[in-house]
């Protein structure tokens, strides 16, 4: 048996290590990236619920994960988490800190988590992120949540993996704002207002609602929590299961992840197209001239 | 001067007053050559702006210090703060401490007795006795306290999360030593607060944790009356890298939780407020140093004034010990440490502290050896005998630096504390973040600098010599361990097990009801319940921190 | 940057009851500052714990900090943990107030480097380079 298909059985079986390199390789795209994938157990990836939570830092997003993580394992299902962090882009480095507020479960072998840095790269990371999220799954975890931080264009890209998002919010943040403005509110399917004891919780709330129903959205749900200590947890995962529920019933399932897929398989193309172009682009023209736009475009109908 | 003018009335009042209670400690204080020193050195004119931001010692809003003579009425307390390994080992260093002219105790406690763990348990590992005494029922604490006059000495012990647990020792060995509680002297620390952002060693989420807090405010109220019950400290906020006026502002925003905690509790303000007492670190940069502790003490009075509407004198008291900067301590040519515990001593002295630890020169290797525990110890005592400095009250005043930055100091932490105030308060700045993040970009920037050669840090990136590293430096015996382990075991066979377990089960009770579980801890304690039995019933009503 | 290598993906813990957290904190953001992806998990971890998070973080090296005089147990600790899960090729480096004699007593417990009080931070940057270099784990 070859070092993949040891792997390959590996994240089968749930053992730690052959997960977490099986990450690796694919986040790095390394030889033997495209073996994996295309041999990941494909029922489990396919009936596994992708849980997208975003939201602006400080709102409480990774102690509202680990909430949800007690939860899930009081369920006995079997967790898996991506934590995405920016990278610094000056230095290529970051720092993953999600991970603290989930140290809790570090023993608990169900219960994986993953700390990934954006790496500068847009839609790059959609895909990695997305590999990584069906090596979870293919290893038996659902939910798998991928957590981000912000609002930000690349995070965005990142929820559409999701079967469905959460977006969580904290009172005197400005946050409705702010998600108003980023569309964030169109995007989510659930609106978690989480630290409810603090003052100007009801507002937001209400804030909330009534944008929910000018937009005619009344499918969207509103969830209060308070996650330090696991208030209004169990609510929100049942509104989780209801909306997973409906959206495989009625289809919306299989449309987001038709629309997911597409996205994916054409970042992946401008990956591997990506040395070619820039081998045949210097090749052909020394000095790209001012105009880079009709230059792609002669490159471009050349090559078709 | 005209009789009724202010400082006249201040002689006649505050001073007089001060004098019969606290005569002097000499009746003259001169230099060498015969000529008197002034007590109180004062501005040509005092007038309105004078009497609004400095005022005399003693009065408010006490920028000058908390009482009228300060050190020529009585001179800080020297207190070292110490404890390693075994009750039995700490109690011989407390009595050496003690002949050597020290003025109070100041007990250290290792990890797993601040973080509620008895020496047994797995989270122990490694650290039973390291860096402080490992308590794990009142039977380690009669040891550590035997044959020290609990009457006469007073103590501080370093212990938050479990504060209620080790206080309710501290009380029944005093019984035993036939010491009534309300003759008890000293302070708890108790602050869980900064824990939180700075130190560490939580174990309860911070609404229980307040709870405990006002439990021991409520029960020593009545029955330890002269005891600190809570030290609220910027030391270790400004150890884990906060700047100067970060310092301030986080140390008395905790200040103003307690406050408030306690008031929702019913408590009477003027009744608390007079025992909390506050600690803070003394670093190197001596002017601003002084500045700093002249500006905490004028913003806590006009907290306490303004927003609290407090009405005593003794409300508006900011009291606090100091500790010399463990962080500034170099591992590099050790006895420049000395020389820089000398500058963070004399910063604390003239900016007015109550008491005073100075760290040894050895400590950034390993615990303080005897003799240098020794030099650091002397070097109050000159600062106290032979510097001058104790014989007039604040005598930086009206220098035009000292005053300006004490005026910025005030405004800038002034403005922080409005900032959390607008998040929601400390607890909601804690949970936020926002006071961690502040703290470690402070500390991430110091050290960059220190990095980049653009601070001189001597003998570290300046001045380097090569050198033979840690002649002699104290171990822990780690046998220690083992020792505890076994003592506990003993203990458990031979104490009342049906006691122990009937006194956990009422604490369990009433930690689920609103009463004060003062009195229940105190009995369980009584009946040698160990510090991490307790801790767990509490763990088991209240849940951890994480 | 497709031609550079990869980020090395760094594990910064502090094991034991240690809540000492500015040194830790300070070289985590120093190995980003100088391109590392790096795991930080907060103070007070146990040894399994740590090295269960590194195994699925698939880290290159660990960073272990302790101020607490608990390095000979605890550090040595981590690298057993590691051995239980079939891991301990995966360097683990160490630093606080360690006292000499001690430092030759964690090498021989297999902890690659050792880091006291006033350690250079370029020479702490290039032993966690020189650490993740030359773990090159098999297959990839």
């Amino acid at each position: 048996m070859d070092f993949h298909q040891q792997l390959l059985q590996g994240i089968h079986n749930r053992q730690p290590r052959d997960i977490a390199r099986a990450i690796s390789i694919v986040e790095n795209n390394l030889p033997g990236a495209g073996a994996i994938l295309s041999s990941l157990d494909s029922d489990r990836v396919n009936q596994a619920t992708i849980l997208g939570v975003t939201g602006s830092p400080g709102v409480g997003k990774s102690t509202l994960t680990g909430a949800l993580i007690s939860f899930y394992r009081s369920q006995g299902k079997r967790v898996g988490i991506i934590a995405v962090d920016p990278s610094s882009p000056l230095t290529g480095g970051a720092l993953l800190g999600d991970r603290i507020r989930m140290m809790g479960h570090a023993l608990d072998r169900d219960v994986v988590v993953r700390s990934m840095a954006t790496r500068g790269r847009l839609g790059g990371l959609c895909a990695s992120a997305g590999a990584a999220v069906r090596i979870l799954a293919a290893s038996g975890c659902s939910p798998v949540i991928i957590e981000t931080v912000g609002v930000g264009q690349s995070e965005m890209d990142i929820v559409r993996l999701a079967d469905l998002t959460m977006m969580v919010m904290a009172p005197g943040m400005g946050d409705e704002i702010q998600a108003m403005k980023a569309g964030l509110l169109e995007v989510a399917d659930i609106l978690v207002v989480n630290k409810i004891d603090y003052p100007g919780a009801e507002t937001l709330t209400m804030e909330l609602e009534s944008a929910v129903r000018e937009n005619g959205r009344q499918n969207k749900r509103i969830c209060q929590t308070r996650a330090i200590d696991n208030r209004g947890i169990e609510e929100l995962a049942g509104a989780v299961d209801e909306l997973d529920m409906q959206f495989r019933q009625n289809g919306e399932r299989d449309r987001r992840k038709q629309v997911s897929l597409e996205r994916e398989t054409i970042e992946w193309c401008i990956d591997f197209l990506r040395p070619f172009l820039t081998d045949k682009l210097r090749k052909e023209q020394k000095n790209v001239s001012s105009d880079p736009r009709s230059v792609a475009q002669s490159l471009i109908k050349n090559l078709l | 001067m005209k009789k009724n003018d202010p400082f006249s009335k201040w002689q006649e009042n505050e001073l007089a007053k001060s004098l019969a209670r606290f005569p002097e400690r000499k009746e003259k204080f001169t230099n060498h050559g015969g000529k008197e020193i002034t007590r109180l050195a004062l501005p040509g004119e005092i007038d309105e702006a004078y009497l609004e931001n400095s005022g005399f010692p003693g009065n408010f809003p006490f920028t000058r210090g908390v009482q009228p003579t300060m050190y020529r009425g009585r001179l800080w307390t020297m207190r070292q703060y110490a404890g390693f390994s075994s009750a039995a080992e700490s109690n011989r260093r407390y009595r050496y401490l003690l002949e050597q002219g020290t003025t109070g105790l100041s007990v250290a406690f290792d990890l797993p007795t601040q973080i509620g763990y008895d020496s047994d348990d797995p989270m122990s590992m490694g650290e039973v006795g390291k860096v402080g005494v490992a308590i794990d029922s009142l039977r380690d604490m009669e040891v550590l306290f035997d044959h020290i006059p609990m009457d006469s000495v007073s103590t501080s012990m370093t212990i938050n999360s479990p504060a209620i647990v080790l206080l309710a020792m501290y009380v029944a060995v005093a019984e035993k030593q036939g010491v009534p509680a309300e003759k008890l002297r000293g302070t708890i620390q108790n602050d869980i607060l900064k824990e939180y952002v700075a130190r560490g060693t939580y174990i309860f989420p911070p609404a229980p944790s307040l709870r405990l807090i006002t439990n021991i405010f409520q029960w020593c109220g009545t029955h330890t009356p002269v005891f600190n019950t809570i030290s609220i400290s910027g030391y270790h906020i400004r150890e884990a890298g906060s700047t100067a006026v970060q310092e301030v502002a986080f140390t008395l925003a905790n200040g103003i939780t307690y406050v408030q905690t306690a008031l929702d509790a019913g408590l009477e303000l003027d009744v608390f407020a007079r025992r909390l007492a506050f600690f803070f670190n003394a670093s190197s940069d001596l002017l601003e140093e002084v500045a700093k502790f002249r500006a905490a003490r004028r913003l806590w009075a006009r907290i306490m004034k303004e927003r609290f509407k407090a009405t005593k004198p003794s409300s508006f008291m900011l009291r606090f010990h100091t500790q010399t900067a463990g962080n500034t301590l170099t591992a590099q040519q050790i006895d420049n440490n000395i020389v820089r515990v000398t500058i963070q001593a004399l910063a604390a002295v003239l900016g007015g502290t109550q008491s005073l630890h100075t760290n040894s020169r050895d400590e950034a290797l390993s615990l303080p050896t005897e003799e240098s525990v020794r030099t650091a110890l002397r070097t109050q005592q000159i600062l106290a005998h032979e510097s001058g400095v104790a014989s007039t009250v604040d005598p930086l005043a009206g220098s035009y630096f000292i005053e300006n930055l004490t005026d910025s100091i005030e405004k800038e932490a002034l403005e922080l504390i409005e900032k959390i105030d607008k998040a929601g308060g400390v607890v909601a700045a804690i949970e936020e973040g926002f006071i961690q993040r502040q703290i470690e970009n402070a500390a991430y920037e110091y050290q960059k600098e220190i990095e980049s050669g653009e601070r001189l840090i001597v003998g570290v990136n300046s001045f380097q010599v090569d050198e033979e590293k840690s002649a002699s430096t104290l171990k822990v015996d780690p046998e220690i361990e083992n020792v505890q382990v076994g003592n506990l075991s003993q203990l458990k066979e031979t104490r009342d097990n049906n006691k122990v377990r009937e006194s956990l089960n009422e604490l369990d009770r009433a930690a689920r009801s609103e009463t004060n579980l003062f009195p229940y801890v105190l009995n369980a304690v009584k009946e040698y319940a160990t510090l991490g039995e307790i801790c767990n019933i509490l763990r088991g009503v209240f849940g951890e921190y994480r | 940057m497709n031609t550079t290598h990869p980020p090395y993906r760094i594990l910064i813990a502090k094991p034991g009851l240690d809540g000492h957290d500015r040194g830790a904190k300070f070289i985590a953001r120093a190995l980003r500052d100088d391109g590392f992806e790096v795991v930080y998990t907060g103070i007070r971890r146990t040894p399994e714990e740590i090295a269960a998070a590194a195994i699925q973080e698939d880290v290159a090296a660990i960073g272990l900090s302790s101020l607490s005089g608990a390095h000979m147990r605890l550090f040595p600790a981590v690298i057993e943990a590691l051995k239980q899960a079939g891991c301990d090729d995966i360097p683990v480096l160490g630093g606080g107030v360690i006292p000499d004699d001690d430092i030759v007593g964690l090498k021989k417990a297999g902890i690659v480097q050792v880091f006291t009080p006033g350690t250079p931070l370029q020479d702490i940057l290039d032993a966690f380079r020189n650490a993740c270099r030359n773990n090159n784990p098999k297959g990839y």
